[in-house]
């Protein structure tokens, strides 16, 4: 460990430093324009599904099209931006947070990252192949997604190499936890962005294997005359659904966990005070975990379960509330009273928790089984997730840029800019998505490239907010540039509130930190 | 740094097992719903069991019946009766029709399913078609027989029961030749629709 210290600032130069880097810092770098790269993608796809649903009719692509574009949004902004994102968040600030010179495995962590590339580069080429990409949806429910030509293929063989990433990343996330922590920093001392990484790796690790094998079954069935889900030779296609939500729902808070420990750390900071209520947020984050695994046929309530299994899943989702309003009331507990300043990142975890909450009583309503007969499958649901996962993960995900940019580059933010994008984005984002519940509670149908005449003008509306919305992240990219390239020198604690290891060490964050263990009190 | 080896290959043990729990679902889902008739799957009783059984004389069910061919079985394939109406506890037969429209000869499997799902445990049959494979020689026709009994426990709120079956070609390079293989791809991109390739018989 010692010697450490005697590399200095040192490090290769031009591309061999990003392609055989095991520095923590730097494969969080490439995680996270990874996933802003991915983000704009996804992003784009998005906007030729609102650009098409903008009227009545076909306007602009062929439904074929707008299937595949439904499909990889959905796996390009849940595989290659969310999860990355904040892999590339835990790889930057985990050691930092914990005292800890890098994470436990630096050479698996580089190829972790550069599993990534070839496997979005997989999925978008998917798109060119005849036949198109997959088009099946996101969850590739068979029997559709067990026709269909190799794109689907090239689907499986990404969500295999996107899950490898994953495995990959959460053992060497749990091992930097587990075994790196500096001397002093017990368990229930470690910040709780810490503690929300643990439990998450620890789901990715339960629940990505299930889907890798739920996929390899699609596939061999496609390819190698097995029969897991073709009625034919004795299989049953709702067992794919069985199989795909047990990973499914773990996976819903795989992308949201994260996100909590992000408002974990900005709200205290920005309110001046400790956060309300530390042991309680650890435990409910791990209920949250726990329930996670139990709750999964909520998503398939229209299949024919009996009553009793209705009942089970409608009573375990219902559960979820407890521990998520715990974690809610203790955020509001925190500002209470607290000496508030409401910088960018602040405002972001305001309004991810205020709209995250909205994302959750939306839940609240689909988890009730005879009511969940009329939301199935509707545009309610469509805003019931990205309230959820738009507002609260990629808002935190944004908050979290904000908030340690200037330890990551040096530099402050421009703070002008940032509250403009932060405007822009949240109020685009509910222009676009509000709407969204009001046209599923009336009936029209998600993944449909058509709709009735009297669903037109929330279907306009919902298309301008989201034009807005894809445009403002323009801005952010702007922001981003503009930070790591100059601006106001950021000290090292950078905000006055800010308490934690990682505000510790100088603006920007050396190349190698905590080469020594600090000690803890 | 040999306890990060150490957690890594926990870890590692974790997610194979994890890997080979999701296939374990499979048959563990299977097992439940043969235990408890959910998913339509429906029990298989033998004769001398159904003999002993009451009747219910004062109820009456009626049984439907329905069935269809998937792309890639060039069969036709019907029942002969839409509906009968029988007493619970009572051992009845319904007849299906199926004749096989090409000159080879070809093996299918008809899977059947039960609706309401809360009915399909009570639904017992005691010979049916699809408890085996069925070879069809060229142009053969045939009638095969279902005998079934409602169990006389079946809910009071039951009085209408539908039967259905989806009939299979088993041989996928078959099923394929027929127009059933959907990863048939034309040279314009379009998926080639069964009722194109399957030969009109």
């Amino acid at each position: 460990m010692a010697t450490a210290a005697a590399h200095h600032e040192e490090h290769p130069g031009g591309l061999t430093r990003w392609l055989f880097t095991t520095n923590h810092k730097d494969i969080g770098t490439l995680y996270l324009w990874f996933a802003f790269i991915m983000f704009f993608v996804g992003g784009a796809m998005a906007m030729v599904i609102r650009a098409e649903l903008f009227q009545p009719g076909m306007q602009m692509v062929e439904p074929h099209f707008f299937n595949q574009m439904t499909t990889v949004h959905a796996l390009v902004m849940i595989f290659g931006g969310v999860m990355p994102a904040f892999v590339g968040l835990a790889n930057w600030q985990i050691p930092m947070m914990i005292g800890a010179p890098d994470m436990a495995l630096p050479r698996m962590n580089n190829w972790s990252f550069w599993l990534l590339p070839p496997a979005a580069t997989l999925l978008i080429m998917s798109l060119f192949m005849p036949g198109g990409g997959p088009a099946a949806g996101w969850t590739i429910y068979p029997p559709l997604s067990t026709q269909g030509g190799m794109g689907m293929d090239f689907a499986i063989l990404t969500i295999h190499m996107l899950g490898f990433s994953s495995i990959l990343g959460s053992m060497n996330i749990i091992a930097t936890i587990l075994n790196m922590r500096a001397p002093g920093m017990t368990l229930m001392k470690m910040p709780l962005f810490v503690w929300t990484w643990l439990i998450t790796a620890f789901l990715l690790l339960a629940a990505i294997p299930v889907l890798a094998g739920a996929v390899t079954m699609l596939l061999t069935d496609r390819h190698f005359g097995t029969s897991f889900f073709d009625a034919a030779g004795g299989g049953d296609p709702v067992m794919f659904q069985h199989v795909f939500w047990f990973f499914g729902h773990p996976e819903v808070y795989i992308l949201v966990l994260p996100a909590f420990g992000v408002f974990s750390q900005i709200i205290p900071t920005f309110a001046r005070k400790p956060l309300f209520g530390y042991s309680s947020m650890v435990f409910a984050t791990a209920t949250i975990a726990f329930l996670s695994f139990i709750v999964w046929a909520h998503h398939m309530y229209t299949v024919g379960m009996p009553m009793a299994g209705e009942l089970f899943f409608m009573y375990s989702t219902m559960l979820i509330a407890v521990p998520t309003g715990v974690k809610v009331f203790n955020w509001i507990a925190t500002m209470w009273r607290g000496s508030m300043t409401f910088e960018t990142p602040m405002l972001y975890a305001i309004a991810g928790v205020f709209l995250f909450t909205i994302g959750g009583l939306s839940g609240l309503m689909l988890a009730i089984t005879p009511a969940d007969f009329q939301y199935h499958d509707t545009y309610f649901v469509v805003a019931h997730f990205h309230y959820v996962i738009f507002a609260g993960s990629v808002l935190a995900l944004m908050g979290a840029a904000y908030f340690w940019l200037p330890k990551w580059t040096g530099h402050m933010y421009n703070e002008r800019l940032g509250k403009l994008h932060f405007w822009l984005t949240t109020i685009s984002f509910n222009v676009t998505f509000f709407p969204q519940h009001f046209l599923g509670l009336a009936g029209m149908p998600r993944r449909i490239p058509d709709y009735a005449l009297q669903f037109t003008e929330f279907n306009q509306i919902s298309s301008i907010g989201a034009f807005v919305l894809g445009l403002s992240q323009l801005l952010f990219l702007y922001i981003v540039v503009q930070t790591i390239k100059g601006g106001k020198q950021a000290t090292d604690r950078v905000w006055e509130g800010a308490e934690g290891l990682e505000w510790t060490v100088p603006s920007p964050a050396p190349y190698h930190t905590f080469a020594t263990a600090p000690q803890v009190k | 740094m040999r306890s990060n080896t150490r957690i890594a290959t926990i870890l590692t043990v974790v997610a194979i097992a994890m890997f080979g729990f999701g296939y374990a679902l499979v048959p563990l889902y299977d097992l439940i719903c043969d235990i408890t008739g959910l998913n339509g799957k429906t029990g298989r009783v033998d004769a001398a069991s159904v003999q002993a059984a009451e009747v219910d004389q004062s109820r009456w069910i009626t049984v439907e019946f329905t069935g269809h061919t998937t792309s890639g079985l060039p069969w036709v394939f019907r029942p002969l009766q839409k509906k009968m109406r029988v007493h619970p506890g009572e051992t009845a037969v319904a007849n299906y029709y199926v004749r096989n429209n090409t000159d080879e000869t070809i093996t299918g499997q008809a899977v059947p399913s039960v609706v309401p799902g809360r009915a399909a445990p009570y639904f017992k049959k005691i010979e049916c078609f699809c408890f085996s494979q069925q070879t069809l020689a060229p142009r053969e026709a045939k009638e095969m027989p279902v005998r079934f009994v409602v169990d006389a426990k079946i809910s009071q709120r039951v009085d209408t029961i539908t039967l259905s079956y989806a009939f299979f070609n088993t041989d996928k390079a078959s099923a394929k030749k027929y127009g059933g293989d959907p990863m048939a791809v034309n040279h314009d991109g379009h998926h080639v629709h069964a009722h194109q390739a399957a030969p009109d018989g």
